[in-house]
């Protein structure tokens, strides 16, 4: 089940730009979050500072408080064991090449030296079955490559991937953007059912789609939380006016 | 911890409030999805594993300035005794025979060594083969990257990286049992004939050997690494340049010069000294083919030897511990000379393929 | 400039075109035809003389004739699989170093630099190095030490395979996208374990090419082996004492007085180029195909 996110005077840099600043929100648990936002307004960057890929970048760097469920990731973990926790699916999909699907979805699992091949077996089958891809690669798991699928499969795959690893919170960053509409809206209707498993923040351009699958929606503009509300009070009556222009789309 | 939570929670947007901490909930989840989070919780951040990677793998690394250093210390120390007996003269000056008032340049019976004839073979036969190699190559250059029809290029490319890969001793055994009496019959007699008044050609040694036939071998040696590096700085040239030439008017071979070789004659100028650098070092082949006579010659037809020859020839059998720190510290000259060469090489050609991955040659 | 002037300076532009492209084409052809006359020469004597006995005979002794190669064929298999085990796991740390961990720093440019020097030094000096290090070195309870064996020549040829296994593992890394790292880590998977069993594995097929190219390059090398495997006229194995291998053999035969000899010459370079050339066939398929196409 999931668990809240609580993040307190989040800064982060990239070497000397400023790319976010004194970020103060609060995500509830089994619920879904939409970040929305103009480019480079520093969302992604937002997304990756809750599960500490922000740090892979060597000139990255962040201050502030996380606080996944009664865990405050920076003080009192490190990053591998909290991203074990706080899974992400990335923009482009990104499944290892040389892998099966099999193996691909077993290797958050495997890498991290779990070796009960019988009980791999049922986790497999049941993240592929929790990403709606099940039936359709359910006979070829050891035959064919992870690079082999369509892109709307392979991004399916991904979540399997990250699901295999039971986390606790989801980040999808731009999940859907390199997509055709079909796959789209399948991995949109997977979010839904996902939210009563895992927390879910999904970072998005498509404020349809925000409206679509999230409860509550942040909007970000220029390294700065603008404003978090419910979806439906960011999406019909804003309180800032900046908000209210970004919706209508006069920018972005 | 309640663990008697029902199975299924009904969740309504908006109206949830913030779930029970982690830990209840994760009670209430299933078997197996509990057995994976406690497995991975208790995995730990294996930050001393990873520390000693980074450092295993920096080790790796750091080895090849351990090379370096070991061939540098290895060569330095073990030529200190024909150091100490000569100095810098052993570069540049011999012992002359007292008799016959000839330079008596290697004498291992005496104990008297000097660099000079195989400083003089080592230029000359480098010379005559990048005489003979750099138009050739650059000949060929120009062919597959402006002439050459399509289907032909990746053949032709693929013969060219053969060269490369065949071994020098390969190159020598041909070099002795074709090149050699190849010369020995026709082309040195011819040489003498038409090209005897400059004094460079004589008919003294009928063997057939010597440093135009060493010079030749090389050529053909050197000639692939010249000219598939000068392909590579003339497909860097942009088109653009090409096209511009071309629109003023240029003939094929103008748009050439001006617009391919103008811009890549930095790179090319670093292949060449590529593949001189190559031609110094080059034993085997050399050493089959070059007469090994420790002596000066002015004649190109005449006998002779090479720094790496010499080395090649004598050092497994080297009569005294004088004899071999001579030889030793030839080949610190010559590993000095090539580093010099190589790094000034690659400079050049990096300067000019800024950001391209090299081939490995 | 007059008509007439104009329209001898078009003839003469011209006509050094078409020069140039004869020139061009006939710098080509006298390139391609010493690597077609050398391979014709090999085949023509190196063939013949492949029979049984080149395979399971070691040379004759000293002064007869006959004989064959095989202690030199088993020879350079010892000699180069002692440097592959030196050269291959140092050369790849080292390139992993250089594209996972130093990617940008001054460090990596210098080891990436002097390795592409080291690449450059003559073979003939890696074999005086390893001799001045293991055959001239005597220490009293080191008995492998102090005379010439295969070990020398092995760290010879290894220490040659170092850079050249280095520089290309480092560019089949740097090819495998940044977006499979991420993917590894964002599942908690340890650095090492990513760098390992995802981004090295995902290069593995160029990584392999990269050593198969040393391997080739070295497996043709006389020069380091002179006088450090020196060379053994009886079969020999041990890494303890001089070995016989390929290439050394070949040398010898050249200069023998006897016909049937310097046919077997012939016949072992045809043994080595025949090995080179399927590496190299080997390596250009691969790396045809792409480094990133999955092998399932």
């Amino acid at each position: 089940m999931g668990v809240s996110i609580e993040v307190i005077n989040l800064n982060a840099w990239y070497g000397t730009n400023h790319s976010l600043q004194d970020i103060n929100l609060k995500m509830p648990g089994n619920h879904a979050t939409a970040l929305i936002g103009p480019s480079g307004c520093g969302k992604s960057t937002f997304v990756r500072c809750l599960n500490r890929m922000h740090e892979t970048n060597p000139i990255a760097r962040a201050t502030g408080t996380v606080r996944i469920g009664d865990l405050d990731i920076y003080a009192d973990a490190k990053p591998v064991e909290i991203r074990r926790r706080v899974g992400m699916v990335f923009q482009r999909p990104n499944p290892f090449p040389t892998m099966s699907i099999y193996d691909n979805v077993a290797a958050g699992l495997k890498l991290n030296g779990y070796s009960d091949h019988k009980h791999l077996d049922e986790i497999v089958e049941k993240s592929l079955k929790n990403s709606a891809l099940w039936d359709e690669v359910k006979d070829d798991l050891r035959k064919k490559s992870g690079a082999s699928l369509s892109g709307g499969q392979q991004q399916r795959l991904c979540i399997a991937r990250a699901l295999a690893v039971d986390p606790e919170v989801l980040l999808m960053d731009e999940p859907c953007s390199a997509l055709d509409p079909v796959s789209t809206s399948k991995i949109e209707d997977l979010i839904f059912q996902l939210k009563s498993q895992y927390t879910i923040v999904i970072v998005t351009h498509n404020m349809q789609q925000a409206a679509r699958v999230a409860e509550n929606t942040g909007f970000f503009l220029n390294g700065r939380m603008v404003e978090f509300d419910a979806t439906h009070k960011i999406f019909t009556n804003p309180s800032d006016k900046r908000t209210e222009d970004y919706i209508t789309g006069r920018f972005g | 911890m309640d663990s008697t939570l029902p199975e299924i929670r009904i969740h309504h947007p908006q109206t949830e409030p913030d779930p029970e901490p982690e830990s209840a909930v994760a009670a209430a989840a299933a078997p197996e999805h509990s057995a994976i989070r406690r497995y991975l919780l208790a995995r730990g951040n294996s930050a001393v594993a990873d520390r000693l990677f980074k450092v295993l793998m920096l080790l790796c690394a750091l080895s090849i300035f351990v090379i370096v250093a070991l061939i540098a210390y290895q060569l330095i120390d073990k030529s200190q005794l024909n150091w100490a007996q000569s100095g810098l003269k052993f570069f540049y000056t011999a012992v002359k025979n007292p008799v016959t008032g000839q330079p008596q340049y290697w004498d291992p019976v005496n104990g008297n060594f000097s660099a000079i004839p195989f400083i003089y073979g080592t230029l000359v036969s480098s010379f005559l083969s990048l005489l003979f190699a750099v138009p050739l190559a650059i000949g060929v250059a120009i062919f597959l990257t402006e002439m050459c029809p399509r289907f032909l290029r990746g053949p032709l490319a693929f013969l060219t990286e053969l060269l490369a890969a065949i071994p020098s001793i390969i190159y020598g055994l041909w070099a002795i049992f074709v090149l050699v009496p190849l010369l020995r019959e026709y082309v040195n007699p011819a040489l003498v004939k038409t090209l005897g008044w400059t004094g460079l050609f004589t008919d003294d040694n009928p063997t057939g050997l010597g440093y135009m036939a060493a010079g030749i071998i090389l050529a053909i040696m050197i000639l692939p690494i010249i000219s598939s590096l000068t392909r590579e700085v003339m497909t860097a040239v942009p088109h653009s340049q090409r096209e511009a030439v071309l629109a003023l008017g240029a003939t094929r071979w103008e748009m050439i010069r001006m617009g391919v070789l103008r811009n890549a004659r930095i790179g090319i100028v670093g292949a060449v000294i590529l593949g001189l650098g190559r031609a110094l070092g080059e034993t085997m082949a050399v050493t089959m083919v070059i007469g090994n006579t420790p002596e000066v010659h002015r004649s190109l037809l005449a006998n002779g030897a090479s720094m790496a020859s010499v080395i090649a020839n004598e050092f497994a059998e080297a009569t005294s511990d004088l004899h071999r720190s001579a030889l030793v510290e030839i080949g610190l000259a010559l590993f000095v000379v090539t580093i010099i060469v190589n790094a000034i090489a690659q400079l050049l050609v990096w300067a000019v393929t800024r950001g391209t991955p090299s081939q490995a040659h | 400039m007059s008509t007439g002037a104009l329209q001898l300076r078009s003839r003469f532009r011209a006509v050094t075109d078409h020069t140039v492209t004869v020139l061009a084409v006939v710098a080509t052809i006298l390139v391609i035809v010493p690597l077609a006359v050398i391979f014709a020469e090999l085949i023509y004597k190196g063939v013949s003389s492949l029979n049984w006995d080149f395979f399971t005979k070691v040379p004759a002794p000293e002064g007869e004739s006959g004989g064959g190669m095989a202690n030199a064929i088993v020879g350079s298999a010892v000699l180069l699989g002692l440097a592959s085990v030196i050269g291959i796991p140092i050369g790849i740390g080292s390139g992993v170093y250089l594209a996972e961990f130093g990617r940008g720093t001054k460090l990596a440019n210098a080891v990436r630099f002097t390795a592409d020097v080291l690449n450059g030094v003559p073979s003939i000096v890696m074999g005086v190095t390893a001799y001045a290090l293991i055959v001239a070195t005597h220490v009293s309870f080191l008995p492998f030490l102090g005379h010439f064996s295969a070990l020398s020549g092995g760290v010879a040829l290894g220490i040659m395979m170092i850079p050249t296994v280095c520089r290309s593992t480092e560019e089949m890394l740097l090819m495998v996208p940044h977006a499979v790292r991420e993917a590894a880590l964002g599942l908690g998977v340890p650095n090492w374990r990513s760098v390992l069993s995802i981004t090295v594995r995902t290069a593995s097929p160029g990584i392999i090419t990269g050593c198969m190219l040393a391997f080739a390059r070295v497996a043709g090398e006389t020069a380091p082996l002179l006088f450090t495997a020196l060379g053994n006229q009886f079969w020999s194995t041990s890494l303890n004492e001089p070995i016989a291998a390929l290439p050394l053999q070949i040398f010898n035969y050249a200069s023998s007085p006897y016909e049937d000899q310097r046919r077997m010459a012939w016949a072992g370079a045809l043994v080595l180029i025949v090995l080179i050339v399927l590496a190299v066939s080997l390596v250009r398929y691969v790396t045809s195909r792409g480094v990133l196409k999955g092998n399932s």
